[in-house]
C-alpha cells in the first residue's frame, strides 16, 4: 500500500469514529446501566442459588444441579462483568457520559488485577505498542512463544503445559502481566503490593466469607466459587488468545513503526488483530473483543457500537487491500493453539511480517 | 468499640467487593444506596409559565439542609450527565422529608429538568452545601430577583413554620405580577404576618434596582441578596451583604487560548488554540501523568473545574464545569481550570 491510499484510509476511519461518537446518546447509557444491573442481579441471583443448594446436600444429582447451575450463574456474570462492563470502561469508553461512577478513573473490577495497573499494562502500553515484538509485552506474554521471530529456549518444550495452567488460573495471569520477569524486584515492588491488596480482597470475597456464611457447608460454596471463577478464567483466555495470535495474523518490528502516523498506526492496528465471529450472545459473553479489529482501532467507542462499525471497517479493508482476519472461534482458537504447540519446538527464525 | 464495629464492618462490606453492598440494594431501590445520592420526583407544579416547582424525595444519604442551602442536581442529558445548582425552597422542618427545588426553563439543563422530568424519575443529588442560610437576626432584609427567591422561600418557610416571624423586609423584582414565583404563597404570609412586608418591583414599569426601593433603615438590618450578578453589582457599596449567585463560563466565539490554571500546582500559564494541555503542563514544569499521547489510553485525564477547551480531533468544545477532558489531545480555548 502506498503512503497516499493509507492516509486516505486513514481519513476513512477517522471520518467513522467522528461520527458514531457524534452520535452517542442516550440509547447507549440505556445500554451499558441497563447491563451494569442485570450483571449485578445475576451475580447476586448466582450466589442465592448456590446457597439455596445446601439444604439439598444430601439429595444427591439434585444438589449438584442447583448448586452448579448457581456456580455457572456466577461465572457468567463475572465475565460480563470483566470483558464487557469492566475491560470496556476502563478503556474510557463510556467517560463520556460524565457518570461519576461507569468512569475508567473510578472503576474497580472484579479480578485480582488492579484496575490501575491493567490500565498502565493493557491501554497504554500493549494499545500503543500493538504486536510490536519486544515491545507489547502481550506478544506471549513474555512466556510463550508465538511466532517465529522470538528465539527458542529449551523451556518453550513446556509451552503446552503451562499454556494450558495460564488459561486456569488467567486473572492471575493478567495481575501480574506488569511485572517484569527480568526486572530487579526492588522496581516491582510497589505494583505487587497493589496486587497483593487486590488479590487479598478477592480472594477473601470468594474464598473465605461466602464459604463462612455457609457454615457446615462451607466446602461446597468454596467449590462452586472456585467452579465460577474457573468459568471466568478460561472463557476469557480463550476469547482473548484468539484477539492476536490466529493463524494470518501481522507482526511487526520496532524499525517498522519508526515514524508511524496515525493513519499507519490504525493499519498495524488492522493487521495485528483478529476477530470471531458469532451471533450477539456471543459478541456479548466475549465483551464484544470478537471485534478485536475495530476495538483496536477505536478502543475508546463504546462497546455495544463495534457491531455495527464492523461491516464498515471491514469493506474499506477490502476496498484497500489490507489484510482483515476474521473467522469461527474453532478456527481462531484452533489455530492458536497449535500454533503455541508447533512453537514449543526450534523452528528457524523469521524476521517479522509486515 | 467504634473503630471495632467500623472495622467488622469493613470486613462484612467485603462480601460485595470491588463494590460495596450498597450497589446492590441500589438495584433493589436507588434511595436505599449510601455510596452515591439520588433523589426520586415525586411531584411537578408549574409556578409561572417558565417555572416548576419538583417536589424529591431523598435517598438515605442525604443530610437536613439548613434553610437557604442549595443542592447540585445532575441529570443525563442524551446521556450525558449535567449538573447544575439549585436553591432549595422548602424547608428543612418539613415533616414528610421531602425537599423542592424551583427550575426556570433557562438553558438546556433548567429546561430539561423544568419540562421533562417527570414523577418516578431519579435525578443524582449532592448534599446540601453553601453558607447562604437562615439567619435568627430580629431585623432581616431580603432583596430578590426572579428564581433569586428560592433560598429566600426555604427561609420565610421555616419561619411560617416555626410560627415565628423575625420583622423583614423583602424587595422583589419580577418583570410582572405574573411572573412572581411562589406570588400566591407570599401573599398569604403577608395576610397572615405583619411583621413580614413585602414589595414586588414590577421591571417592566419601574425598572430594576436603585437605592430608593430599600427600606431607610437597610442599614440595620441583617441583609440577604439573590439574584443574577446585574442586581448584585447595584447594591450600595460597603454594606455587609450575604450574596448568592451562579456563574457559568462563556463560550468563545472563535479559536483561541487563554490562560490556563493548574490547581494542584498553583500555577498559572499561557496557552495557545493549538498547544495540547498536557504540553503545556509540562512546559510549566508539572510532571502530569500520561501514556499514548494521542488520545487513546486516558492515562492523562483530568478533571477541567471551569472554562473552556478544544479537542484538537473533533475541533468539539467542551464547557460543562467538572467534565474529566483528555489533556493530550485537548486544547485551551478561553481561560480554562484544570485539576492539575
Amino acid at each position: 500500500m502506498n503512503e497516499r491510499a493509507i492516509e486516505e484510509l486513514g481519513k476513512e476511519l477517522d471520518a467513522i469514529e467522528a461520527e458514531v461518537k457524534a452520535s452517542l446518546g442516550e440509547r447507549d447509557r440505556r445500554y451499558i446501566t441497563r447491563l451494569i444491573r442485570i450483571q449485578r442481579g445475576l451475580a447476586l441471583t448466582g450466589r442465592a442459588v448456590i446457597f439455596a443448594s445446601l439444604p439439598l446436600v444430601s439429595s444427591g444429582a439434585p444438589f449438584f444441579c442447583v448448586l452448579a447451575s448457581g456456580a455457572v450463574m456466577l461465572g457468567i456474570a463475572k465475565i460480563l462483568e470483566n470483558m464487557e462492563i469492566g475491560h470496556n470502561v476502563l478503556h474510557g469508553q463510556w467517560d463520556w457520559m460524565n457518570d461519576p461512577e461507569i468512569n475508567s478513573r473510578v472503576w474497580e473490577w472484579d479480578n485480582v488485577c488492579p484496575s490501575d495497573q491493567w490500565k498502565h499494562s493493557h491501554n497504554v502500553v500493549h494499545h500503543t505498542w500493538t504486536n510490536v515484538i519486544g515491545k507489547d509485552r502481550d506478544v506471549g506474554y513474555d512466556v510463550l512463544r508465538v511466532t517465529d521471530a522470538q528465539p527458542w529456549k529449551p523451556a518453550y518444550l513446556f509451552q503446552p503445559i503451562y499454556n494450558f495452567v495460564l488459561m486456569l488460573f488467567f486473572e492471575w495471569g493478567v495481575a501480574f502481566h506488569d511485572i517484569e520477569v527480568d526486572r530487579p524486584l526492588s522496581k516491582s515492588k510497589h505494583l505487587l503490593r497493589g496486587i497483593a491488596k487486590k488479590a487479598t480482597r478477592q480472594a477473601v470475597k470468594d474464598y473465605v466469607l461466602w464459604p463462612a456464611l455457609a457454615g457446615p457447608f462451607f466446602f461446597w460454596v468454596l467449590a462452586a466459587n472456585v467452579i465460577a471463577n474457573l468459568i471466568r478464567n478460561v472463557w476469557a483466555y480463550t476469547i482473548i488468545f484468539c484477539g492476536h495470535f490466529p493463524e494470518g495474523v501481522h507482526l511487526f518490528t520496532e524499525k517498522d513503526v519508526e515514524g508511524e502516523t496515525r493513519a499507519r498506526f490504525r493499519v498495524r492496528q488492522i493487521m495485528g488483530s483478529c476477530n470471531i465471529e458469532g451471533g450477539r450472545l456471543f459478541h456479548l459473553m466475549s465483551g464484544n473483543l470478537s471485534h478485536q479489529i475495530e476495538h483496536h482501532l477505536f478502543p475508546d467507542l463504546p462497546s455495544n457500537r463495534y457491531p455495527e462499525i464492523a461491516p464498515r471497517v471491514r469493506a474499506l479493508c477490502a476496498r484497500y487491500g489490507v489484510p482483515y482476519n476474521t473467522g469461527s472461534l474453532l478456527r481462531q482458537f484452533g489455530t492458536t493453539t497449535l500454533k503455541i504447540w508447533r512453537l514449543s519446538f526450534p523452528s528457524p527464525r523469521r524476521p517479522a511480517i509486515v | 468499640m467504634a473503630t471495632l464495629w467500623s472495622r467488622l464492618n469493613d470486613v462484612a462490606g467485603l462480601v460485595a467487593t470491588p463494590l460495596v453492598p450498597s450497589h446492590y440494594l441500589a438495584i433493589l431501590n436507588p434511595l436505599w444506596a449510601t455510596h452515591t445520592l439520588e433523589g426520586r420526583v415525586e411531584q411537578t407544579r408549574d409556578e409561572t409559565n417558565d417555572t416548576r416547582t419538583l417536589t424529591l424525595r431523598p435517598g438515605r444519604n442525604w443530610r437536613r439542609h439548613l434553610p437557604g442551602q442549595h443542592v447540585r442536581v445532575g441529570v443525563a442529558i442524551d446521556g450525558r450527565r449535567v449538573v447544575r445548582t439549585y436553591s432549595i425552597s422548602s424547608s428543612p422542618d418539613r415533616d414528610d422529608g421531602k425537599i423542592t427545588i424551583t427550575v426556570k426553563a433557562k438553558g438546556p439543563a433548567s429546561t430539561f429538568l423544568a419540562r421533562n422530568v417527570s414523577p418516578g424519575q431519579y435525578v443524582s443529588l449532592s448534599r446540601p452545601e453553601g453558607d447562604f442560610v437562615l439567619s435568627e437576626a430580629p431585623r432581616q432584609l431580603f432583596v430578590t430577583a426572579g428564581s433569586g427567591i428560592t433560598p429566600v422561600m426555604s427561609m420565610l418557610r421555616t419561619f411560617e413554620l416555626r410560627g415565628s416571624m423575625p420583622d423583614v423586609a423583602h424587595v422583589h423584582y419580577a418583570p410582572t405580577d405574573r411572573d412572581v414565583i411562589f406570588g400566591d404563597e407570599l401573599r398569604r404570609i403577608t395576610d397572615r404576618y405583619p411583621a413580614y412586608k413585602l414589595s414586588v418591583i414590577q421591571t417592566r414599569e419601574r425598572g430594576h434596582f436603585n437605592p430608593g426601593h430599600l427600606p431607610a433603615d437597610w442599614e440595620a438590618r441583617r441583609f440577604f441578596a439573590c439574584g443574577p450578578e446585574a442586581l448584585l453589582e447595584q447594591l450600595p457599596p460597603g454594606a455587609t451583604i450575604e450574596r448568592y449567585h451562579a456563574k457559568r463560563a462563556a463560550i468563545p466565539r472563535d479559536a483561541r487560548g487563554g490562560k490556563v490554571h493548574l490547581r494542584m500546582s498553583g500555577l498559572e500559564v499561557g496557552a495557545d488554540a493549538q498547544t495540547p494541555l498536557l504540553v503545556v503542563a509540562e512546559r510549566a514544569g508539572v510532571a502530569a501523568a500520561h501514556g499514548c499521547r494521542m488520545g487513546i489510553c486516558h492515562t492523562c485525564d483530568v478533571t477541567m473545574q471551569s472554562g473552556c477547551v478544544r479537542d484538537l480531533r473533533t475541533g468539539e468544545l467542551v464547557t460543562e464545569p467538572g467534565t474529566r477532558i483528555q489533556p493530550c489531545v485537548c486544547a485551551a480555548a478561553g481561560d480554562v481550570a484544570l485539576d492539575l
